[in-house]
C-alpha cells in the first residue's frame, strides 16, 4: 500500500461488526490452508497464498499497483465523502461509522477511480474496497462509479471495474438502492457511445453490486472463489431452509451456469485485462 | 465538510396528483397538510403494517379494475413461468399498454404459487420480453411493484438472480416509450427496482419502498430481527421520505383507512395518477424521454465533499 497519513496498515487487525462472527483468525492466515504469512510475503504474492491458491482479499489502491502501469494511476473525485441524508442511527451512528471507516482504511468511501494504463493501454479504472464498511455502495461510489464513466466516454477508452462488496448500504436507505439504476443509466450512455465495459468480481460481489454495473460489463470475469451471489449463503439457509451446495454462488458455480466469461488467477488478471483493452481499443 | 448536493426535491413536491374524484378534496388538503411533517415512527411502522396488509389489493385486483381487454402473457420463452410476476397486454383509457407486476398470492395455496410476490430470475426474463415487446409495438409501460424482494434461493442464485435484476433495468433505461412504475404495496430492494426504473414512478400513501426489509435491516445492524421497528424509523420507507428524497415522483392517495378498504376507490385513484403521469410524458420524443429518464436517475444521491 502507498503511504498515507491516517493509514492503518492490514495487519492491525479490525474490528468488524458486519463480519461472520465465525473464527477470529488472524487476517493473514490462510483459510484454505492455514498457513500463516506475514504481510510483506502476502503482498509479494498479490494476496494469493503460495500453498493453496487461495486468493486473500486485496485494498483498493494495492489493487490499483497490481494491475496498472507504474505511475500511471490519476485518482480522481477523491474529495466525495457520504452525506448522512438520513441522519442514520442504528446502535452507532452512521457518522461516526463513515469516520471511522476513513480512519481505518485511509479511503474516501468504498471505491477508488481515475485514469490509469496497463501494459501501455489506457483505461478509466473504478476499484472498490471491501474494508471500506463491507464495500457497501451509497451515493459515493454510485457518484464515483458514474463519474468514471462519464470520464471514460469522454476520453474514448474502456472502463475497468473491479467490484468487491456487501450491497447497497443500508445506512443511506432507498437512495443507496437508488444508486443501481444510477450506475446503469451510466453504462447505458457508456455503450451508446460506442464505450466498452470489463467488470472482474472479487470476493466477494453480492447484493446491489451484483445486481447492477457488476453484471453489466461487456466482458465479466472473476477471481477463483469469489462469492458472486445476490442473497448472501446465510439469508438463503435462513430463508429457505436449502441445503446449499457447497460452490453456492461461487464463481466456479456461475462460470458453470452462464453467467461469467471467465475466472482468472490474480496473477494473470493484469494480463488479461491487456488482452482486453487491445481487442476493445477503438482506433 | 459542506453539502455539494442538497435534497433539492424538497421544495418541488408534487403530491397527491389524480385528485379528481368529488367530494375528496377536503380530505386531500388534510392530507396534504399532513405530509408536510414529517412521518414519525409510529406513522412510518403503519405504513409498513398497511403495505402488507393481507386484504391489500395486488396487482390483479388493479388489473381487473383498471385495464379492460386484459390477456396475460406467460414464461420466459426459455425456462420456465414465474407466477410471482405476471406481464400482459391491456386497454388504459383506449390504447394498448404493457403490464407488469409482481403478484402475491391470497390464501396459502396461492401464495405458495405466488411464492409471496418473490421471483424468479425467470421472472424478471418474463418481464424484459414484455419490455421488448413493448418497445417493438410502441406500447407504453405500466408497472406494478409488490415484492418483500427477489426470491432468495438456491435456484433462484444458479439462475442468476443479480444478473437478471441488472438487465432489467438496464432494459427498462433503455424502452423508447413512455413508462409509468407504481409502488403499490411492498417495494423490497432489488427484487422491486428492477422493475421501476421508469419516467414516472408513482406510490400508494402507504406502500413502502426500501433498500432492505425492516427485519433483514433489524437482523444486521441490531442484531435482533426483532428490532423492526427501530429500522424502519431508521431508514424510512414511507412515501413522504421516497418524495422527499425525489426518488418517487408522486403520491396516489388511498381511500380512509388504506387501499384494502376500499378496492373500487383505490383502483380509480391510482388509474387517475397513472392517467395524469403519461400525460406528462407521453409527447416526448423516444431520444429526449430516455435522455430525461437518466437524467432524473443521474441525480439520485446526497453527497458532501472535502474539498
Amino acid at each position: 500500500m502507498s503511504s498515507g497519513q491516517g493509514r492503518v496498515d492490514v495487519e492491525v487487525e479490525s474490528k468488524r461488526p458486519d463480519e461472520p462472527a465465525d473464527g477470529k483468525a488472524h487476517p493473514n492466515s490462510c483459510p484454505g490452508c492455514g498457513s500463516h504469512y506475514r504481510d510483506d510475503e502476502l503482498k509479494e504474492t498479490l494476496r494469493v497464498c503460495p500453498q493453496c491458491g487461495h486468493h486473500f482479499r486485496v485494498g483498493a489502491r494495492e489493487r490499483i499497483e497490481q494491475l496498472v502501469d507504474i505511475g500511471s494511476f490519476v485518482e480522481e473525485d477523491a474529495d466525495l465523502r457520504s452525506a448522512d441524508p438520513l441522519q442514520f442511527f442504528d446502535l452507532r451512528p452512521y457518522a461516526e461509522r463513515l469516520v471511522e471507516a476513513e480512519m481505518e482504511t485511509g479511503l474516501g468511501d468504498a471505491i477508488v477511480c481515475g485514469a490509469g494504463e496497463i501494459e501501455g493501454d489506457a483505461c478509466e479504472l473504478a476499484i472498490m474496497d471491501f474494508a471500506f464498511m463491507g464495500g457497501s455502495m451509497g451515493s459515493v461510489v454510485g457518484e464515483k462509479f458514474v463519474r468514471s464513466c462519464e470520464r471514460a466516454t469522454e476520453a474514448c477508452v474502456p472502463l475497468v471495474s473491479v467490484s468487491a462488496s456487501g450491497g447497497a448500504r443500508m445506512q443511506e436507505g432507498i437512495l443507496a438502492l437508488m444508486q443501481l439504476p444510477k450506475t446503469i443509466c451510466a453504462i447505458d450512455e457508456l455503450h451508446e457511445s460506442g464505450g466498452s465495459m470489463i467488470s472482474v468480481l472479487t470476493h466477494p460481489t453480492t447484493g446491489g453490486v451484483l445486481a447492477s454495473f457488476a453484471s453489466l460489463g461487456d466482458v465479466v470475469l472473476a477471481e477463483p472463489g469469489a462469492l458472486m451471489s445476490f442473497a448472501g449463503p446465510r439469508v438463503v439457509s435462513q430463508t429457505t431452509r436449502e441445503k446449499l451446495p457447497d460452490d453456492f454462488g461461487l464463481a466456479e458455480s456461475n462460470l458453470r451456469y452462464g453467467h461469467l466469461d471467465a475466472i482468472v488467477p490474480r496473477s494473470d488478471l493484469r494480463g488479461t485485462l491487456a488482452q482486453l483493452l487491445r481487442l476493445f481499443a477503438r482506433t | 465538510m459542506r453539502l455539494r448536493e442538497r435534497l433539492s426535491k424538497l421544495g418541488g413536491m408534487k403530491l397527491l396528483r389524480g385528485t379528481k374524484l368529488s367530494g375528496e378534496l377536503a380530505r386531500l388538503q388534510d392530507q396534504l397538510d399532513h405530509l408536510r411533517a414529517d412521518p414519525t415512527a409510529e406513522e412510518i411502522w403503519q405504513s409498513v403494517e398497511l403495505a402488507r396488509h393481507v386484504d391489500r389489493p395486488y396487482t390483479l385486483d388493479y388489473v381487473e379494475r383498471i385495464f379492460d381487454d386484459f390477456f396475460e402473457l406467460h414464461g420466459d420463452r426459455g425456462r420456465a413461468d414465474d407466477p410471482a410476476l405476471v406481464t400482459g397486454l391491456g386497454k388504459l383509457d383506449g390504447r394498448t399498454i404493457v403490464l407488469i407486476g409482481h403478484q402475491k398470492g391470497r390464501d396459502i395455496k396461492e401464495r405458495a404459487t405466488r411464492n409471496f410476490g418473490m421471483a424468479y430470475p425467470e421472472g424478471y426474463r418474463k418481464a424484459m420480453r414484455a419490455m421488448a415487446l413493448a418497445a417493438r409495438h410502441g406500447f407504453p409501460l405500466v408497472t406494478m411493484v409488490d415484492t418483500p424482494g427477489a426470491y432468495p434461493g438456491v435456484a433462484a442464485e444458479q439462475h442468476g438472480q443479480g444478473g437478471a435484476i441488472a438487465r432489467s433495468q438496464a432494459a427498462m433505461v433503455r424502452l423508447p416509450v413512455p413508462t409509468v412504475a407504481c409502488v403499490i404495496g411492498e417495494g423490497g430492494s432489488g427484487g422491486a427496482v428492477a422493475i421501476a426504473v421508469a419516467d414516472r414512478v408513482l406510490m400508494q400513501e402507504n406502500a413502502i419502498y426500501s433498500v432492505i426489509s425492516p427485519e433483514g435491516c433489524a437482523a444486521i445492524l441490531w442484531r435482533d430481527a426483532g428490532e423492526a421497528r427501530k429500522a424502519a424509523a431508521a431508514f424510512k420507507p414511507d412515501a413522504v421520505h421516497c418524495v422527499e428524497l425525489g426518488v418517487v415522483d408522486a403520491i396516489v392517495a388511498e381511500p380512509e383507512g388504506g387501499a384494502h378498504a376500499d378496492l373500487d376507490a383505490a383502483a380509480e385513484l391510482l388509474e387517475q395518477g397513472i392517467l395524469a403521469a403519461f400525460e406528462e410524458i407521453d409527447d416526448l420524443e423516444p431520444d429526449e424521454r430516455r435522455r430525461q429518464r437518466r437524467e432524473k436517475y443521474r441525480m439520485m444521491g446526497v453527497l458532501a465533499s472535502t474539498a
